[in-house]
């Protein structure tokens, strides 16, 4: 079972919060197939939010088929995100550890190695499409 | 789908000043909806005018399909807790639930018991004895134990501290996941409400300002910054919430459906907070000055 936070500084709203934080479970193996999502009860209880918000971020969730509401018992992992890059992410980890020391060791700071991060990103996702 | 409140051209006034003028609404079921306003802005008006404890001056006001205050049937489909959680000071917990248990035909004694429970209160302890944070904790099971179709709860959390308000607002969602209730509830602090309410009504001046579902405003709503500009200028589709101007630039508030194509603006989305404020600090349509504090 997982447990949901909620950044209300962040700009996101609640729902979005809630889908994005299956999602990141899901693609880090956290939740598979089978595992229950804290019940609306649950999460309304422990955040103190609108029931009508999780409500729609389990719908979006069940939209996407990642997960069934099975009624009266609860809602249901259906398919993970976690595929077999999974195995990839530890040696991954391991490169961008180095490569953060690297970039310490030059000098960066936190957010010029997030701006440098960014761009790079942006920039190989625009060469992409 | 009835709403669950509807008022058309409502209007209250004491004596020569009108505390809420041309109040049209409709509330959908099933909702939390947030009043938000500030201090003096008609809030308590409106809420006591749905409960039936004020008879309109002007307009029709309808709760549950009914005329607010009209009968035992219609008593007993709101539920009321009013500012500050009054409790009967000289009665103990426990005669509180008896009184809810006499006075209210739907009244839910086991709702009422396990959660006087779960918060560890003492059926004897005398009300006037509680915390604040008890004291309201007590009156939200009253008004929850009744079984009401609509909560209605005025300033609920403004005198609590954030520990205690977090665990009213927690008890109160939670009602509202395990029954099919909808609530009503007002508040100045626009951050207690961001998290638990759906639908929003911001009155100011005696005048609702905005009003509907919390995403479709978030959505429809945002800040455009550029070099300055008169905002007669603006698209017809983008309306003006709020403009502010400095020697060389342009901040402005605008809702609109239609995405923002001109290139000069940098377009950034808005917190409910802000867009609440946005709509405070928008000049009143007759152009009358905020109403102050002392006028409460």
């Amino acid at each position: 079972m997982i447990e949901f936070s909620l950044d209300s500084r962040s700009g996101v709203s609640p729902y979005l919060q809630v889908v994005q934080q299956v999602r990141q479970a899901l693609r880090l193996g956290l939740l598979t197939k089978g595992d229950q999502l804290p019940t609306v009860k649950d999460v309304v209880a422990r955040l103190a939010i609108n029931p009508n918000t999780v409500l729609k971020a389990y719908r979006e969730l069940e939209r996407d088929g990642l997960v069934a509401a099975r009624p009266g018992v609860g809602t249901f992992v259906t398919r993970t995100l976690a595929d077999a890059s999974l195995a990839a992410h530890e040696p991954l980890r391991r490169d961008l550890q180095r490569w953060l020391a690297k970039a310490r060791l030059a000098g960066l700071d936190e957010e010029s190695i997030d701006a440098l991060f960014t761009s790079t990103f942006r920039g190989a996702q625009a060469d992409i499409a | 789908m009835t709403a669950i409140l509807r008022a058309e051209g409502l209007g209250k006034r004491y004596r020569r000043r009108w505390a809420l003028s041309n109040c049209t609404l409709e509330i959908p079921p099933g909702r939390v909806t947030g009043l938000v306003g500030p201090n003096g802005a008609g809030k308590t008006t409106l809420l006591s005018l749905a409960v039936g404890l004020l008879p309109p001056t002007a307009g029709t006001i309808e709760v549950c399909g009914g005329r607010p205050g009209d009968g035992a049937a219609q008593l007993a489909k709101v539920g009321f807790v009013a500012q500050d959680t009054p409790t009967y000071p000289g009665l103990s917990v426990g005669e509180h639930l008896r009184l809810g248990s006499r006075l209210n035909p739907r009244w839910d004694d086991a709702v009422a018991r396990s959660r006087i429970e779960r918060l560890g209160l003492d059926l004897d302890q005398k009300a006037g004895r509680l915390s604040g944070g008890q004291r309201a904790q007590l009156a939200l099971t009253l008004g929850l134990a009744k079984r009401p179709e609509l909560l209605i709860l005025d300033e609920p959390v403004a005198s609590l501290d954030p520990l205690a308000r977090r665990e009213f607002l927690q008890i109160l969602m939670e009602a509202v996941a395990e029954h099919e209730l909808s609530v009503l509830l007002s508040s100045h602090v626009v951050s207690d409400l961001e998290r638990v309410c759906d639908h929003l009504v911001v009155l100011v001046d005696s005048e609702v300002r905005v009003e509907g579902e919390v995403e479709a405003l978030l959505g429809s709503h945002h800040r455009l910054t550029g070099p300055i500009r008169d905002t007669d200028t603006l698209p017809a589709d983008q309306q003006v919430v709020s403009a502010r101007h400095t020697d060389r630039q342009t901040t402005v508030v605008v809702r609109t459906e239609n995405p923002i194509l001109d290139p000069a603006w940098t377009v950034s989305s808005l917190g409910l907070e802000d867009l609440v404020l946005a709509y405070m600090e928008r000049p009143t349509n007759s152009g009358r000055p905020r109403a102050l504090e002392v006028l409460r």
